[in-house]
């Protein structure tokens, strides 16, 4: 949110419509509520000010808030950061193992099961970058959410075999 | 039987070689496939999804149980009648497109209608609205050699929906195409989808499966899942395809 004040001081409004230009369809959840908490949080901690200005009559809303020296020192120790989300996969794995070794499930059904909800998710993610109208710049993300979802389904391939072989060997 | 159920097999089966060396390729499968569903079959290489596919569109013969087309039973007809009634009502899409090197693309298209009977103009008309329908209209005078892979994969679906076929059995359709070549193929298929066309779709592609309302996990001849991805389309089938 501060790096999309960084271009230049905005209203809430506005800044909402930026967030949501950039995410795309992803971003329609987005709701103003939170735009706003999430600013009082940041003036809080001094990364944004505010100031009064006037409004007009379908614009309520007359607050800019524009970002303090602090706000742009987080915003470029921000671009700089390298961190990456890990994707949780132990879990899953750790289910698999409990399920074959104590007897508890089918560990082949558990992964059809899983496969079932990431391709629900992945004919969703895949729905919306389909779509036309979406802006090339909000389809990349939609693309990275569907390269994610598809690298799931390979490992989730890779499980099936390794305990559709694993199930063979015990009952034989 | 109900009315809606385009594909219908039960207890089918096909066997290849026979004592030690014996291969049950497809085992005793039921299946029923209702109009306007679009059904993506995955699973690993030989575990029985291509021969699956060829026997619900009567290219090879079970050795095993019964399947019905819109109706008709295949396993007992004759190889005339199966060839007209597969000529009729399916529409076939292979990995490796399999079109005539020497026909441009309209004419590759039309070859369908004009070998159903259809009137060279008639046929000419279908096969280059068709090609509208792909997206390439500007391609109909082109030959598959000055075609890209997912050009030519289009151009096959064109030819595969050519007579207006009940359902389109698709084997590995993204098989042979790069990702952007599959991204084209994806979004026909999703307009198929919407359209109301019934498809069955055997494929690696996970891209491809998730399209699909319901999709069959084979392992080893038979189906380890069958799951709902989304509801069918129900209504009349669109009439933007046809």
């Amino acid at each position: 949110m501060l790096a999309m004040l960084a271009k230049e001081p905005a209203h809430g409004y506005e800044l909402r419509g930026r967030l949501r230009a950039a995410l795309g369809p992803l971003g329609e959840a987005m709701n103003a509520g939170q735009i706003y908490v999430t600013l009082t949080r940041l003036a809080k901690a001094g990364a944004v000010t505010s100031e009064r200005v006037d409004g007009s009559p379908d614009r309520p809303d007359r607050r800019v808030y524009a970002l303090t020296p602090a706000g742009q020192e987080r915003v470029t120790a921000w671009l700089a950061e390298v961190s990456w989300p890990k994707p949780d996969l132990a879990e899953f794995h750790l289910k698999l193992v409990a399920a074959a070794t104590a007897g508890l499930a089918d560990p082949v059904a558990l992964v059809d099961a899983q496969r079932r909800e990431v391709l629900r998710r992945l004919r969703e993610a895949q729905r919306a970058a389909l779509d036309r109208a979406v802006d090339p710049v909000a389809g990349l993300l939609l693309e990275g959410v569907v390269l994610r979802l598809r690298a799931d389904l390979d490992w989730l391939e890779a499980c099936e075999r390794m305990w559709t072989e694993h199930g063979r060997t015990v009952r034989s | 039987m109900t009315e809606s159920a385009l594909v219908r097999a039960r207890g089918l089966t096909r066997r290849y070689g026979r004592g030690g060396g014996l291969v049950r390729a497809v085992d005793e499968i039921d299946l029923t496939v209702p109009a306007g569903q679009t059904l993506a079959v995955m699973g690993p290489s030989g575990c029985g999804k291509s021969t699956l596919l060829h026997l619900l569109g009567g290219l090879q013969r079970p050795t095993g149980g019964r399947v019905w087309l819109a109706g008709h039973r295949l396993d007992t007809m004759s190889e005339r009648a199966l060839a007209r009634l597969r000529r009729d009502t399916v529409g076939f899409v292979f990995q490796s497109f399999h079109l005539m090197d020497e026909l441009t693309a309209v004419e590759n298209v039309e070859l369908a209608g004009l070998l159903a009977g259809h009137s060279p103009r008639r046929a000419r008309r279908r096969a280059l609205h068709l090609l509208d329908r792909v997206g390439l209209a500007e391609r109909a005078g082109h030959l598959p050699a000055a075609l890209s892979g997912g050009q030519r994969q289009r151009v096959a679906i064109a030819r595969a929906l050519c007579n207006e076929p009940l359902v389109v059995l698709a084997d590995e359709p993204t098989g042979n195409l790069d990702s952007a070549a599959t991204l084209e193929v994806l979004r026909l298929f999703e307009d198929l989808r919407t359209a109301g066309q019934t498809l069955v779709v055997v494929t690696h592609d996970t891209r491809i499966a998730a399209v699909a309302d319901r999709l069959i996990t084979m392992r080893d001849g038979a189906f380890a899942d069958d799951s709902r991805l989304a509801t069918a389309v129900t209504g009349p089938v669109g009439d933007g395809w046809r």
